[in-house]
């Protein structure tokens, strides 16, 4: 197979980006998009021209390291997919590819495809936790969990924090990020003592970080690679509303 | 080198009390006075790091990734296991003690892994209390399975993400501590030295990822939780960023390296494509094998589609060869079983390399909503790799290297051979002898983390005079100018190969001598290409760009330049332990029936490695391992 890429190139944080025109020939169909970047990439080195830089580690679709926009979609085309999970059997021969970074004021381009989203981890940090110092946990079995509300927990707690959401969202919103945090511990039992807090405080400081605000385009949960649902997001607006009044904070 | 395992007097079940209570403690106050450094955040790294800040001390965490959330411990598929019993199937710590020790092929040390035993249940009340979603029973209790090689259920899962979930919770826990200022985080900085003062851990080197600035950080003691060398092979199941660069350089700098041969190759992955560019191979849980079943055809090179293969004419050769476990053998023996038909041209797929693995009867017995709960990522994973659908179409499956039970040597404390050094998770050697039993590594790296090194370590403070330190200091310096220095050599060489090409090439030689199987022959063939290969990575790599500033492929050669001196002390292990064991499969060692032969009169050790210097042969030390408990027998899986 034989793409033609457009792919974004940025030397550095403060420099000026610009798209470079690259062709990729004689690609194996088996092969998966950051697989054919590294076929670039070595033959870049190979002519002593500087490759291309893109975040990866897992390549299973579960690190929430890789992604991109390939022609404006989080991640590429796939439903429920991360960009290291497409194969080029996925695209048509002879396509053009455009390839850019996530793109958000709060997600800065450090180099070509690779940003910075340690902002999602200031949110965890605000409160997307439950306080249990080790050894002072009680009996595992102590405290049932019904399996419907386990299952819940668990469909939110698969977020992989790779930031296309907030890449998807003409907000640039980090809403269901930060919906899943909190629907995944305000379901448990074990959540309850600090979630009206929880979620007061991992909010104040999503809005700190420079992330918009969600006006309900639905974008976030259709880039998803983990198919998070928007529901998360009205939980967590419900629970913010709630503590907010209580806390009066 | 000393290798004193200094495993505490008394018996086996009171071994881990008693230290406890005979260990020193580091008063509340004084707690914050102490530096600790951690360098990894996946299960092992990431506990320590929580745990250690929650109890006051002043941690600096370190890790390559963007985040310590990447962590390649997210990748854990399958389960954990813990000796709760709940399932009144006749568990208990004795016997998931047994059957380590036993998985291991006697070759762990007894007293670690009764103490992993006996934590083990500590470790689910920990994550429950976190918020950790394991799968429950409908009564709202938690669920178990049983996992490759354990007649009882005592693997607890989050479908087929339980490294994930761990790793949250573990990630979340040390969020809480760097949002409290007893962690500081630096993500995107790699270790890159081990600074030794007097003898002692003080300190490492770094560089930033992002800056390219190498600095150095003075601490009063230094965690290592860097993970496994599985890249060695090139095509493994780890993350494309996993090395063994941590590790080799603080071999470099005095820790014991212990039987780096001890590498375990998992049976259930996705077999490699046909001439392709794959940068790694997938695994798949194999939890996979409790409800699928492995065949291939009677038939040689039957090229028949798997559906048209009447049952008459399908091999289900693990059950035929092993009617008592079939399927749940123990994965070294299920990865030799698959190799061995597939040398002898029994192979399915395109290239011929791999097995069945077929849902039909569980999904006809079970229903197909009961499979999409137990494996539905699994199989999601599995269509886009492939593009096929295992509910209708069987799965293929390969072997591929996926942990190392091999790794810096420590004591009884987790305490290498340098003093102030600790090395915990997969990076250490401890627990799991020649052969990990599944489930075993998450519970591992969380016993570590959790449970052990906060308490070694600070008996460890509290009984050493460390005096202080700063980071410029001649060591510092020194080690800072050996790293820019190498730095630049890699920059200078602009030669005509990726780094890439060459760690392709050393895997691919690793893989045929010492991968799944190997023999004397090969071994000393890889022992003499080696050398050559590493020379010629020093006259012919082409790095790109500068050391100023983001560049990844600079990265990548450091990492190749270390996996290609590790490589040799890899198989020059394999080739001095004459004997089969666990993972380590010498053909010159086998029963008539083609299984594992050890040789306990000569082989009962640790093999401990001690780096000598760059044009030297390494000496070899050994821990005698002394089984009091659990009796040596030869496996039988039949």
């Amino acid at each position: 197979m034989n793409f033609k890429l457009r792919v974004w190139r940025q030397a550095g944080p403060q420099a000026k980006g610009h798209f470079q025109e690259l062709e990729a020939r004689d690609v194996s169909p088996d092969t998966s998009f950051l697989e054919m970047l590294d076929i670039l990439n070595a033959r870049m080195i190979e002519e002593g021209k500087e490759p291309i830089a893109f975040d990866s580690d897992c390549r299973e679709g579960i690190c929430g390291a890789c992604g991109v926009m390939i022609n404006g979609v989080a991640h590429g085309p796939l439903p429920g997919t991360t960009t290291c999970q497409h194969h080029m059997r996925h695209f048509k021969d002879g396509d053009t590819l455009v390839v850019e970074p996530w793109r958000a004021r709060a997600f800065p381009v450090l180099k070509d495809l690779m940003v910075d989203r340690s902002a999602f981890d200031r949110i965890i940090q605000a409160g997307g936790y439950i306080t249990a110092d080790t050894g002072s946990a009680p009996e595992a079995n102590a405290i049932p969990v019904p399996k419907a509300v386990a299952d819940q927990a668990f469909e939110s707690a698969a977020c992989i924090g790779c930031g296309a959401c907030v890449a998807a969202c003409p907000n640039a919103s980090a809403m269901l990020f930060v919906g899943a945090k909190i629907g995944h511990l305000a379901a448990l039992p074990q959540g309850q003592a600090e979630r009206p807090d929880r979620a007061v405080d991992m909010v104040r400081t999503m809005d700190d970080q420079g992330f918009g605000n969600c006006t309900n385009h639905g974008e976030c949960e259709k880039a998803c690679p983990k198919e998070i649902k928007m529901t998360n997001i009205y939980r967590m607006n419900a629970d913010f509303l709630r503590a907010s009044c209580k806390l009066q904070k | 080198m000393q290798l004193d395992p200094k495993v505490p007097g008394g018996p086996i079940q009171d071994k881990w009390d008693n230290h406890r209570f005979a260990m020193k403690l580091v008063n509340p106050a004084n707690r914050r006075k102490y530096d600790v450094i951690v360098v990894g955040t996946g299960l092992a790294g990431a506990s320590a790091a929580a745990t250690l800040g929650e109890a006051g001390y002043h941690v600096q965490s370190f890790c390559f990734q963007d985040t310590p959330r990447r962590a390649h411990s997210i990748a854990a598929q399958g389960g954990i296991n813990a000796a709760k019993n709940y399932r009144n199937d006749g568990d208990s710590v004795w016997r998931l003690f047994y059957d380590t020790v036993k998985g291991g092929d006697y070759r762990s040390r007894e007293a670690n892994v009764y103490r992993l035993a006996q934590i083990s249940v500590n470790i689910i009340d920990q994550c429950v209390a976190q918020g950790v979603p394991f799968a429950r029973e409908y009564g709202g209790l938690l669920a178990n399975r049983s996992f490759g090689g354990a007649q009882v259920s005592r693997t607890f899962y989050a479908r087929g993400q339980t490294g994930q979930q761990l790793l949250l919770g573990a990630y979340q826990a040390l969020s809480r501590q760097i949002h409290a200022g007893t962690v500081t985080m630096h993500p995107r900085t790699e270790m890159l030295d081990v600074v030794v003062v007097d003898g002692r851990a003080r300190g490492i080197v770094v560089r930033d990822l992002v800056t390219g600035k190498v600095s150095s950080h003075s601490a009063h003691a230094v965690v290592l939780a860097t993970g496994g060398y599985s890249p060695v092979f090139y095509l493994s199941t780890n993350a494309v960023g996993c090395n063994v660069t941590a590790t080799w350089r603080a071999h470099k700098r005095g820790a014991g390296f212990a039987n780096p041969c001890f590498t375990q190759i998992h049976p259930t992955c996705i077999p490699p494509a046909e001439g392709g560019h794959q940068s790694k191979l997938t695994l798949m849980s194999e939890s996979l094998r409790n409800d699928g079943r492995v065949w291939v055809p009677k038939e040689k090179g039957d090229k028949r589609a798997p559906g048209s293969i009447p049952e008459a004419e399908r091999d289900y050769y693990l059950e035929r060869r092993y009617p008592a476990f079939g399927n749940l053998v123990p994965r070294d023996v299920a990865s030799r079983a698959a190799k061995e038909r597939v040398d002898a041209g029994y192979g399915v797929g395109g290239s011929g390399v791999g097995v069945y693995l077929d849902f039909q009867d569980a999904i006809g017995r079970l229903g197909k909503g009961t499979i999409e709960e137990r494996y539905g990522n699994l199989f999601q994973m599995y269509e886009r790799i492939t593009g096929e659908d295992p509910y209708r179409v069987p799965m293929r499956i390969y072997p591929a290297p996926h942990y190392t039970m091999g790794g810096l040597w420590v004591d009884y404390n987790l305490m290498s051979t340098v003093p102030g050094l600790f090395v915990i998770g997969e990076a250490n050697f401890s627990d799991h002898g020649a052969n990990r039993l599944g489930a075993s590594a998450l519970m591992q790296g969380l016993a570590d983390g959790y449970f052990v090194v906060p308490y070694t370590l600070a008996d460890y403070l509290a009984s050493t005079r460390l005096d202080p330190i700063a980071a410029d200091g001649a060591e510092f310096r020194g080690a800072e100018e050996d790293v820019r220095a190498k730095v630049q050599k890699l920059l200078s060489v602009k030669g005509k190969r990726t780094a890439e090409s060459f760690h392709r090439e050393l895997g691919d030689l690793m893989w045929h001598a010492a991968g799944m199987s190997r023999n004397a022959e090969g071994l000393g063939k890889a022992l003499a290409r080696v050398p050559g290969l590493r020379a010629e990575f020093w006259e012919n790599v082409n790095v790109p760009g500068s050391g100023e500033d983001l560049n990844q492929a600079l990265e990548r050669a450091g990492r190749v330049a270390d996996f290609l001196e590790f490589a040799e002390i890899l198989v020059r292990d394999a080739l001095e332990r004459n004997e089969s064991c666990g993972g380590h499969f010498r053909e010159e060692y086998q029963t008539e029936d083609g299984e594992a032969r050890r040789v306990d009169d000569q082989y009962s050790h640790a093999s401990v490695w001690e780096y000598k210097g760059p044009k030297m042969e390494p000496a070899l030390h050994k821990e005698p391992l002394e089984f009091e408990h659990v009796k040596p027998t030869q496996r039988s899986y039949k």
